[in-house]
This record gives C-alpha cells, structure tokens and sequence, in this order.
C-alpha cells in the first residue's frame, strides 16, 4: 500500500507541473511575451499551492474520501485547462482573468494533495522515512514531466490532448486510491461512479481535442498560429510571432500588424480627403475593423456601415483582445452599423447612399470572388454613391498581377465612373494597387490628417506616379460572362509563384 | 449516479462518436398530367353541356401559344383565350421553386438570338434583356447572360473547361475537328442555316442533306475521330433528344452553322425560359385558363373539358390557333393526314437539392453546364449558377436525360415504367462517377417525365411534304408550334406563334 501511494505522489507531482508548464506555454503562445508569461504563472501557481497547503489544516475526518475527490477535481479542471483557455482566447475579453483563475485553483488544489498523502501515510512510515520518500517521488515526478513535455507531449500530443491525458492520469489515481481504501470508505460505489463520469468527460475530450485546434496547420504557418477556425464562408487564421499577428484567410495573407497601417492609411485616406466633410462611409469587407479605424478618425463622419459576409469575422475582430488593440476598438464604435451579409446581394436589396465607399474584398482569386470586380457590381455601386462621391478599391498588385490590376481599373471606367489609380509599397505585400472611382473629377488633397504614419501630403502625389515596370496596359472589360480577371489573375499569379 | 444512468451516459458519449447516419433522399414524380392527357386516347369525356363564343382561341400554353397572345396583345387584339391542360403555362420551359433556388424543368437557356430572330429580340427588348443597341448590335442585360465558366466536361477521370474533348485527344482528333469546323464554316459562309429555319437556303445540295443522317455524313466526309462523333453526337442528344444516327445532316448541320452572332453566349436564369414564361403569364394572366384540355377541335369551334369542374363546353370561335405538340391533331381533330410524320422523343428531367456543392476535384471548376463525357445523361445544370451570391452554400442541379433508343414508342413505355427509386439509382450512378460523394450531398431529386418532350428531326422528316403541309392554314385553324420548324428551340416555338398571330389580324 505504501508503495502504490507512492506511485501516486509520482503521478500527481507530474500533473501538477504539467498544468503549470501547459498554463505558461499557452499563455505565451497566445499572447507572446513569454518570459512575463511564465515567471507569473510559476508564481501564482506556487503561492496558490502554498494557499493549498495552508488550507489542508481545515480538513479532518474523511481525509481519503476528501483526497480521492481532490484528484477527481485536479483532473477535471487541470485536465480540460487548455481546451477550455483555446476556446476562450477568441471571444472571451477576459482571457487572462481566466488564465490566472485557472492557475490558482489548481495550484490550490495541487496543494492540498502532497499534505494530505502525508497525513494519510503517517501511521504507515517514521517521519523521516516519509518525508524523504515523498518528496523524492515528488520530484521524481517534476522531472519525467519537464523532459517529456517539450520533447514528446507538446509536439507529438499538443497541449489540449497532453491537458486531457494528465488529467485521466489524475482520476486513475482517484480511482486507484478508491479500490485500496474500499474497506475504509463509506459509499465507495458513490465513489466509484463520481470517477467513471469524470473519466468519461476527460476520455471524450482527449478523443475531440484534435479538433479544437489544429497544429498540423501550424506546419503550414511559420509563425504561430493562435486562432484557427471554418467557417461557413472561408478558413480563418491568426498567427503571431513576437508582436506580428497576421490573419489569413483562406490561407491568403491579409494583413500583418507590422505594416498593415501603410495599406489600410493608403486605402482610405487618400480617397477620403478628397472629399469635403464625408458624412455617410460605407465599407464592403474589411471586417477586420482596419480600414474602418482609419475613417473613424474624421469627425465629420457621422455613420458607417459595414458589410462584411462572415459574422465570425466581425465577432472575432470587435471580441479578441489582441485584435481589439490592434483596430482600436473600432467595431465597438457607436457609429458603426455591422451587416452580416453578401456585399453584392446587400448592394442590390438596399438604397442608401453614401459619401465614401471602401471596397476591400479579397483579391480575385476565384469565379465566386471575380463577380465583385464586374461592370454589374460597379454599376451597382455607383449607385450607392452619392453625386459628390467616391469609392476606393483595393485592386491587387500592379507589378505582379499587372494586366489584373488595370483590368479593374478598365472595368471600372466602363462601368461610367472616372478612376485615378495609385499604389503604394507594403513590405508584407510588395507593391500594392488602389483605384479611386468617383463620379467628379478626384484631384490629389493638398492637406493631410495629422498623426497619421504613412500618409501625408507630400508623399501622396508621388502615390499616382506609375513607373515604367508597372504603367497602364491594355486589357479587357471584366463583365460577369467572360470573368476576365480570374483568367489574368490566375496565370500572372502563378508565374510569380513560380 | 446509478450503474443504469452511467451506462446510459457512456451509452450516448460512443453514440456521439460514430457521426451522423446518412441521410435519405426525398423526391416525387411531378408534372405533367399523364392521366388527364391519356383521356385524349379513348378515355371518357364528358359531352359538352353549355356553349361560349371567343373570337380566337389559342389551344396550349407553351411557348408557341403565349407568343401567339403576346404578339395579338402587342398589336392591341384582346379577344382571345389561351387554353392550357396542365395547371401552368409554360409548355417545355414550365420550372419549379424550392428552398434553396428556382430551376427549369426543361428549356433553360437561349442563344443571342440571331439577326433574323426578329420577334425574340422585339420580346427581349420588352422584357429589358436587351438594354440597347451599339452600333446595331443589341446589349444585353449582364445578370441575363450565363456568367463565367460556362461549360466543363468530365472526361478521363478529370474536368475540363468547355465542351470540345482537349484531354486525351491526339492530333488526328484536333485534325478533324478543324476539318468540321472548316465545313461548318463554309455553310455559314454560304447563310444556308437559319433561326428562324424557314429563311434557310433553299439550294438543293443543302436540301439534299436532310436525306442523310449526319453520323453517315460525317463518315463520308472521312470525319472519324471518336472524339468528333462523340461531340456532334451530344449536341443532337441535347438539342432534339435523338442518337446522331437518327438525326438527318440538315438538322445536324443546322445546330452548329445557324449561329451568326456570338456563338457562345447564351442567357439564362435560374429557373431556365420559366424566367420568360413567367413574364409572358404576368401580361397574358386575364386570357389565359389553365387546367382546360380541349379534346376536339373542329373548323369553327373548340370542345373544352374543365379539369376541376369535369364538364365540357363548346366554344366557338372565328380562329382557332393550334398550339400544343402537333401530334395532338390525331386525337382532335378529324382530318389529320400526314401528322404520323411527326415523331416525338421522350426526356426524363430530374431537379436535385443540394445540401452542399460537390467537392471541387481536379482539373476546371464547377460551371453552369457540367457534362460527362461518354455518359447516357446530359450531365447537369446549375441553377444557382446566375446567383450574384459569392457564397452560395446549397444549389439545385437540373439533370437531363433524353432516352434515346432506336424505338421513341418503346422508350416512352420505359420511361413511364421505370419507377422514381430506379430512376433516382440511375441518376446517382451516373453523377457519383464526377463526384463519389453525390449520395450524401442529395436531400431531395423530384422528377419530370416528358413523354412527347421534343419532335425528331429525323432524315426526311424537316424539308418533307408532311411537316410543310402543317404550317399553312386548315381553314380556320393555324398550327403554331416548333414542331412545324422540325425541331424544339424557344425561337422557333416563339416564330410559329407569332405567324399564327399575323394571320388572325391579317384577317381583320
């Protein structure tokens, strides 16, 4: 009996630094800066064992039952920790509130184990031979977990599924202690039923937990990817490395924190303060909220509206902490109305007009997608214009996709609007292309907003100069029945690939 | 927690594991009243009681029949009634609505029409699908024209863009197709195909071709590439539901050179011509009574039978415009000498409801015609394809399938025969080849059958005497349907309607 508790101080040593390791490596994973990230969590964690140890003086009478529901509960919160903190990360706002909370009530409860093992076996070894025997085991325990996690459970497991088996491992040992002390316990068939549910629990969620993340992505991705999900509409990703978060869809690059400013300023500024006093914005995709920070920045816009298909998107963008920062809170704004719907049907169902339309859809990679850079779609939306007004497109890149960028800029002056094209230089993407299509004449601003990073009166003239490598060229007008632009841009893409 | 309550639970966690049971697949036969119809064949019909008076009536609500009231309306004639059996009008371009999208149960597109389709483009400009016209050539509405990628064809185990086998084909087959193409070219050259056909060449070496069926012409012409004969026998399948072997090189020829605008472009919407029927049935709606079968139709009076009310009137009328299938004269009509000339193919139409699109596979995209190379069927039509939605998550796809065996009388008997379960086995069978998944994607396959679906342009049959004979006047009686052009397209219905409709005004 000695001995198999023992085993046990081995066991739950181990799953106690397991919790702690997976905490740590979530919590730095997610939100980057690890050093922070685990030095907290090693100490709360360790002063919440201390707050264990403290509190196992209260408890008396029922010292084995007490212990076997300990390790039913370890099990169950420490075991299902890291599912639960990657399906929290994307909406919930309090991330690390339930981060800390997590790691206080297992450290509390790890606490109270290794006390409560020693008083269970102090009749059974001299107290000198029980110490040291117990916490032999105990760091015995530490050390197997700490050279397997990094080495085989994180890769080969990942952190969800390493979380569930620990915490099986935990009830194993409730169940364990159980059948010795059957003759000691009152309802031991209670008991044994409380353990099979948890076991039951953990069993499923080690089954399933594949499925909450996927770390074969990760392969794809160099950096780390902290939000994966289907949606109906499209695969989103985020990653992060050190202070970079880049959101994919599709596995398409849309932006990167560190130079997404350079296109969302370029998206909208230059269109915007072209116009005098734009009241009414609308913006069709662009749920990320990164162009729509920068028109909240002029106070005479008074509403926006924005229309974006996928409500993931737009939930995950106005919940996520990390991104929340990173749009300022944009689609939290009180001028904002948020439409989850398809731009191109909404554009047909609704006759609102506005001063500036923003349209940053993904680029035309397929026939589904080239529908939104038809003559039937600009038609359309000039007619969501208002006779002062302007829209500005992104429109991919002029030197990769050069014959699909002056497509879209062909199409659109043959849908009756006037166009001046522009680009600018984003590191992440390369050279990038806009078109400003309005129905009078555009003519470069001559003053600037201020405070902004890249754009400025004087850079922006320099914006609608084209060089040599990426001047005009002459291509057809993409309708709906040729799709032209898919057909561009499917072979000048792919020769950049190449 | 009792041992029965835990069992139960872990009962319900491995239940949960196994995933969801494949779903069943509902679906009817619809359409097309078979029984009312058959009454026309010695069934008992009630003998007229009451008596009315129209001034033209016009018998059946296809095509031909609503361009028959079209064209009187336009030109400011009201007293007419149009007479349609079924519950609809509509004829071969009726179509159906569900959930996910409306789709056709038969015709479902258009070609531009060509200059001397004139009466298509009238309509076209009525109904806003031509806008305008650029240096003379008519614009058409974008949403109307089929969008990009129009057709693929499943070939080799992979899908390619359009209809031309290009995989797997050698040079002797690329050889040939520019030969056919060269040949075809030269009749276009020469105008000798029209649509309206009736403006066709007369030169005899042109007329000559309807003797000969267009598989003997392309082998006497030394066309023997697998691929060709594959090709031109399709777009015989699918324009007049026959083999090419029963198809006369007039007719064959007509397909492929009677085009002289752009030959691709075709309009369509989702729920096919219904798209044209429905606005044709919004301007006729005052003249047009449904569930009315006439079953006798004499020099000066209609015999009507109400299909709701079950009695019969006569109704007497100075013209009589026939337009249902003209075979119809046989069991109408007392004198209908020649009409046996007229023979028709049988067509199974299958709508399916899609959950989800098939998986994109290898090689082209899904587009709005999918074909399967050496298949029985037609392939399918996407009725969502015309959605401006950049997310479409389910669809409808309209299955064709003309049963096309030596006999049309026996296929007719294995069309009514089979049973929707066999049909519904066929259909999967042969999609499941494209797409292996097809079953679990299914929730609903309803089914038309089309027991006289199309006239066959057989050898002989488009410039002999019998076909000409029925598109002049029976004294009071005119017969309009594309069954007097010899073969079923929406201009030619839409032609024979309209003539009928300038002889009744002629006349006042």
């Amino acid at each position: 009996m000695v001995y198999a508790l023992l085993i046990s101080v081995f066991v739950i040593a181990s799953c106690g630094l397991v919790y702690e390791l997976i905490a740590g490596t979530l919590a730095s994973y997610l939100l980057g800066d690890s050093v922070t990230y685990f030095s907290t969590i090693i100490g709360t964690y360790l002063f919440a064992m201390g707050i264990g140890s403290y509190l196992s003086r209260y408890i008396g009478k029922g010292l084995i039952v007490r212990f076997i529901r300990i390790e039913l509960m370890v099990g169950l919160v420490g075991g299902s920790s890291a599912a639960i903190l990657f399906l929290v990360f994307a909406y919930l706002e309090s991330f690390r509130l339930i981060l800390y909370a997590q790691v206080v009530i297992v450290g509390t409860l790890v606490g109270l184990e290794i006390p409560l093992l020693l008083r269970i076996l102090k009749d059974k070894l001299q107290f000198k031979d029980l110490v040291s025997q117990v916490l032999t085991f105990d760091y015995l325990g530490a050390l197997a977990v700490s050279l397997l996690f990094p080495l085989i459970l994180a890769p080969r497991l990942g952190l969800v599924r390493t979380c569930f088996m620990f915490g099986i491992l935990n009830v194993l040992v409730a169940v364990w202690t159980t059948s010795l002390f059957r003759d000691q316990i009152a309802r031991v068939s209670s008991l044994r039923a409380q353990c099979i549910a948890v076991l039951i629990l953990l069993t499923g969620g080690f089954a399933y937990g594949e499925r909450l993340t996927t770390f074969a992505e990760e392969s794809l991705y160099t950096d780390d990817v902290v939000f994966s999900r289907s949606t109906p509409y499209q695969r989103l990703i985020v990653t992060r490395w050190k202070d970079d978060i880049r959101l994919f869809l599709n596995s398409h690059l849309q932006f990167s924190s560190k130079d997404e400013y350079r296109y969302h300023e370029a998206l909208v500024h230059p269109a915007m303060q072209g116009l005098t006093q734009p009241r009414r914005v609308l913006i069709l995709g662009g749920g990320d909220g990164l162009a729509l920070r920068e028109v909240l920045k002029y106070p005479s816009v008074e509403s926006v509206t924005l229309v974006d298909l996928d409500p993931e998107m737009t939930r995950l963008f106005s919940s996520n902490e990390l991104l929340r920062n990173l749009n300022e809170n944009s689609l939290r704004s009180p001028k904002l109305k948020t439409i989850n719907a398809d731009a191109f049907v909404w554009l047909g169902e609704n006759s609102d007009v506005f001063d500036l339309a923003i349209v940053d859809f993904p680029d035309p990679t397929n026939y589904a997608l080239g529908k939104l850079y038809t003559t039937t779609f600009y038609h359309l939306l000039a007619r969501h214009l208002s006779p002062d007004g302007a829209a500005a497109i992104q429109s991919t890149s002029p030197l990769y996709a050069r014959k699909s960028y002056w497509c879209i800029v062909k199409t659109v002056e043959s849908s009756g609007l006037l166009t001046s094209p522009y680009h600018v230089y984003v590191p992440s993407f390369g050279e990038w292309g806009f078109v400003i299509a309005s129905k009078r004449p555009y003519s470069i601003p001559q003053v600037s907003l201020p405070g902004l990073k890249f754009v400025s009166t004087e850079q922006l003239p320099g914006f609608f100069q084209f060089p040599a490598d990426m001047s005009r060229v002459d291509t057809e007008v993409n309708h709906l029945n040729n799709q032209t632009l898919v057909r561009y841009y499917e072979s000048e893409w792919h020769e950049v690939s190449q | 927690m009792t041992r029965r309550e835990l069992l139960a639970l872990g009962a319900g966690v491995i239940a949960g594991c196994t995933g969801k049971p494949r779903q069943s697949i509902n679906g009817s036969f619809v359409g097309a009243s078979h029984d009312v119809g058959h009454l026309l064949r010695g069934g008992k019909i009630p003998t007229p009681v009451g008596e009315r008076r129209i001034p033209v009536v016009i018998v059946g609500a296809g095509i031909a029949g609503l361009s028959a009231g079209w064209y009187l309306a336009r030109n400011g004639f009201r007293d007419f009634e149009i007479l349609e059996l079924e519950d609809e009008a509509g004829g071969n371009s009726r179509f159906g609505e569900n959930r996910v999208s409306a789709y056709p149960w038969g015709a479902h597109y258009i070609p531009l029409p060509t200059k001397e389709s004139r009466f298509v483009r009238e309509l076209f400009e009525e109904l806003g699908v031509i806008t305008g016209y650029l240096n003379g050539e008519p614009q058409y509405k974008d949403e109307y024209l089929c969008f990009d990628p129009q057709e693929r064809l499943y070939i080799h185990g992979r899908w390619q863009e359009g209809l031309v086998p290009a995989l797997g084909t050698s040079d002797r087959d690329r050889e040939d197709f520019e030969r056919f193409r060269d040949i075809v070219d030269g009749y276009k050259a020469r105008r000798a195909f029209t649509i309206p056909m009736q403006f066709s060449s007369q030169d005899n070496d042109l007329l000559q071709l309807d003797s000969i069926t267009i598989r003997d012409f392309l082998s006497s012409h030394d066309l023997n590439s697998p691929a060709l004969h594959w090709y031109v026998n399709y777009a015989c399948r699918d324009d007049y539901g026959c083999d090419y072997g029963d198809v006369s090189a007039w007719a064959g020829l007509h397909y492929f050179g009677s085009r002289n605008v752009d030959e691709n472009a075709v309009l369509t919407w989702p729920e096919g011509n219904g798209w044209i029927v429905s606005r044709l049935r919004e301007k006729l709606a005052s003249h047009i009574r449904t569930g009315s079968m006439v079953f006798r139709v004499r020099d000066s009076e209609v015999d009507c039978y109400d299909v709701q009310e079950k009695t019969s009137t006569t109704i007497r009328a100075d013209r009589i415009i026939f337009a249902c299938p003209t075979f119809l004269a046989k069991y109408l009509m007392e004198k209908s000498e020649g009409v046996d000339a007229f023979e028709y193919a049988p067509w199974m139409v299958a709508n399916l409801e899609l959950d989800a699109f098939p998986q994109q596979r290898a090689g082209a995209p899904i587009a709005w015609d999918n074909v399967i190379y050496d298949s029985d069927s037609l392939g399918y039509v996407v009725a969502t394809h015309q959605s401006l939605r950049v997310h479409q998550p389910q669809t409808v796809l309209t299955y064709y399938y003309p049963l096309t065996g030596a006999s049309p009388r026996s296929e007719r008997e294995r069309l009514l025969d089979t049973d929707w379960q066999t049909w519904v086995e066929l259909i999967l069978t042969d999609l499941s080849r494209p797409h292996p998944e097809i079953r679990e994607l299914v929730r609903n396959i309803d089914i038309m059958r089309w027991g006289h679906a199309m006239v066959r342009p057989r050898p002989g049959f488009t410039w002999g005497e019998d076909r000409r004979l029925f598109t002049r006047p029976f004294g009071r009686v005119h017969f309009a349907h594309s069954d007097l052009s010899g073969f079923s397209i929406f201009e030619e219905a839409q032609y024979r309607g309209v003539i009928a409709a300038q002889w009744v005004l002629a006349d006042r």
